[in-house]
């Protein structure tokens, strides 16, 4: 298990690096930043003393140790177009996006897995071609178009919530919330439901099929043959190793709910990383982007690291296995 | 012309075009798809306006409702947006820009990924860790940021030509993602295919490497890439909207379904809703038909269905 922990940090490092690596070509090749700090008309003795000043004059592999050993530290350099420092920017927006995030990861799996298993064990009742239909329609809808329909049905005819904002937020040292106010999750409930939508649909689809395949196998049957109620088979058996798989597309996708964060967040002008990034790449603003890619990258990253562990927590079987080959 | 009769009986007699004559959900699936192409194809002779003619728009019809509201004009059946354009007609220019870059980049993508794929399989050693661990790290981003990524730095790169190159910015950006599932796919089956009994016989007989995967491995694998090109023309189709509605697509000069969207959108609030709806059902429209049909596409196509 040591050696397996091992090789996945090291992966874990590889992917970093690479990362940081098209960062660094970022600033490298898009835009020179001596024409930017000194203006179209510096002259020429003016330019090499600030490339000196800035490091740009040497090696390539000495500019990029720089690079990342600042980057460790979560310094990316000044915003182009704020003109505030980068980790300032991130560490303002952060908090909204984790916590959008996590509502909605939260809102998918407390919906997803009950619809799923539903739609399981009833499989030809109603209810579950209702919600295996509206699943379909919710993977072809692309999330800008269901955060539109939502602000247009919610918003603007029904008035029921605000379509923009968060609303009041409470400061906790340098981390803020919205989550401690009725008005906060009057504003996250529109955006946070958009976000859900599709991981929902995924995570029911996904429930659904495995429980299927598990209810079908021999211990099932056996614990039915041993008396046990259809509640302790269902939920004690056959459940309990549908969550496998179920954790590792959560894990992913609560990647992709940082992706997608960044769509919600510009359909509801939710100040998170996402609507930065949206506007750091519409204004080429280079040092936003690349700071928002090694943050992306390194929470996909630990992400992963963790679920990979979590299987080592979940299922016996890969304990046995590890120990035996080794 | 006999031959090409002849040729159409053999699909439509073939296993596929029995499958396809007796599924209903492909065929209003293939219909759909085809009014699509067509009117967006044929856009310049279909549709009732030309949108992009500055000379035939007029203020005094912008934002008028759809032809079935008391205040629409039997003019604009789907009403009309900001500056006076037939929405109608906008939607079928604007499917025209979302299918070339859907079609487009699936293409470029299979092109790239099944070379790629191809070469690591047949090649093996250092080709194939080394583009399997890049397959891998492109993995593990979400598409949708890779392609921004890129089209943000397109834009960082060319500042003034943007909107002339933006379609093909968008082209690339989005292949830059796709080619991974093709190079996986054609590996996994081109390893497969490698040891089998007619490739060593065409080695034996000394026939070049490069013509052994054309002629020989490639017919082989193509089967998992055309389902796979046919579901991603619709993943390709919806981020080329998202891409244009977060503003880094398409330019409002020349209008994709995402455009259209990202303009309606500012007059939601307004009322006007018939600017984004028509755009974004249209879009919804295309995905769901063509995804309908790469579904069918991966049954027929599957040996142990049949």
């Amino acid at each position: 298990m040591l050696a397996f922990i091992v090789r996945r940090l090291a992966q874990a490092l590889v992917v970093m690096v690479s990362v940081a690596l098209i960062a660094f070509m970022l600033f490298q090749f898009v835009g020179d930043p001596v024409v930017f700090l000194l203006g179209q008309d510096a002259t020429p003795e003016q330019v090499l003393e600030m490339r000196n000043e800035l490091g740009l004059d040497r090696s390539f592999v000495v500019q990029f140790w720089h690079f990342l050993s600042n980057a460790v530290q979560g310094e990316f350099g000044m915003s182009i177009r704020q003109g505030t420092r980068v980790s300032r920017l991130i560490a303002e927006r952060f908090p909204a996006t984790l916590e959008l995030a996590l509502v909605a990861a939260l809102l998918a799996l407390v919906i997803g897995i009950p619809m799923g298993v539903y739609a399981a064990l009833r499989r030809g009742s109603f209810l579950s071609q209702v919600f295996m239909t509206v699943s379909l329609l919710g993977v072809s809808l692309p999330t800008f178009l269901i955060g539109i329909l939502l602000i247009l049905v919610f918003a603007v005819n029904l008035n029921w919530f605000p379509s923009f904002g968060r609303g009041e937020i409470t400061r906790i040292g340098w981390w803020t919330t919205g989550l401690l106010t009725a008005k906060g999750w009057h504003h996250i409930t529109l955006p946070a439901v958009t976000l859900a939508i599709f991981q929902l649909t995924l995570i029911m689809r996904l429930v659904r099929a495995e429980m299927l395949e598990v209810l079908r196998t021999d211990y099932i049957k056996f614990a039915r043959a041993r008396g046990l109620t259809n509640f302790a088979v269902h939920f004690g058996h056959a459940l309990k190793n549908t969550l496998v798989p179920v954790m590792t597309i959560t894990g992913l996708q609560i990647g992709g709910l940082i992706a997608f964060a960044i769509i919600t967040e510009t359909v509801f002008q939710w100040p998170g990383m996402g609507l930065l990034f949206i506007q750091a790449v519409s204004f080429a603003d280079i040092p936003v982007m690349a700071a928002y890619l090694c943050l992306v990258a390194l929470i996909f990253v630990v992400i992963n690291l963790i679920v990979d562990l979590l299987y080592f927590a979940v299922d016996p079987r890969l304990r046995v296995e590890r120990s035996d080959s080794h | 012309m006999l031959i090409v009769l002849s040729r159409l009986k053999r699909v439509f007699d073939s296993d596929v075009g029995y499958s396809f004559r007796t599924s209903p959900t492909a065929i209003v699936a293939a219909v759909i798809a085809l009014v699509c192409i067509f009117c967006a194809l044929f856009a310049n002779w279909v549709a009732p306006h030309n949108p992009f003619d500055l000379a035939s728009l007029e203020l005094s019809n912008a934002r008028l409702p759809p032809a079935w509201s008391p205040e629409g004009s039997g003019n604009f059946p789907l009403g009309t947006d900001n500056q006076g354009r037939d929405i109608l007609s906008a939607l079928m220019f604007g499917a025209r820009i979302s299918l070339i870059v859907g079609f487009a980049s699936v293409l470029l993508s299979v092109l790239v990924g099944v070379s790629l794929g191809l070469l690591a399989g047949f090649l093996g050693g250092w080709v194939e860790s080394l583009l399997m661990r890049m397959c891998d790290v492109m993995l593990s981003f979400p598409a949708i940021l890779v392609a921004l990524l890129i089209a943000g730095v397109g834009k960082a790169l060319f500042p003034h030509a943007h909107d002339t190159l933006a379609i093909g910015v968008l082209i690339v950006s989005i292949s830059l993602t796709g080619w991974v599932q093709y190079a996986r796919t054609v590996r996994g089956s081109t390893l497969v295919e490698r040891n089998k009994e007619y490739v060593q016989a065409a080695r034996v007989t000394g026939v070049a490497p490069l013509r052994i995967m054309r002629r020989h491995v490639l017919p082989n694998v193509l089967g998992p890439v055309l389902v796979l090109a046919t579901i991603q023309v619709a993943t390709a189709i919806i981020t080329e909207a998202t891409l244009s509605f977060l503003g880094v697509g398409a330019p409002p000069t020349s209008p994709s379904l995402g455009t259209l969207i990202r303009i309606g959108n500012d007059y939601l609030f307004s009322g006007e809703w018939w600017i984004t709806i028509f755009p974004g059902a249209m879009l919804v429209l295309i995905a769901l038909s063509v995804n309908l049909l790469g579904d069918w596409l991966r049954d027929a196509l599957n040996p142990r269905l049949r």
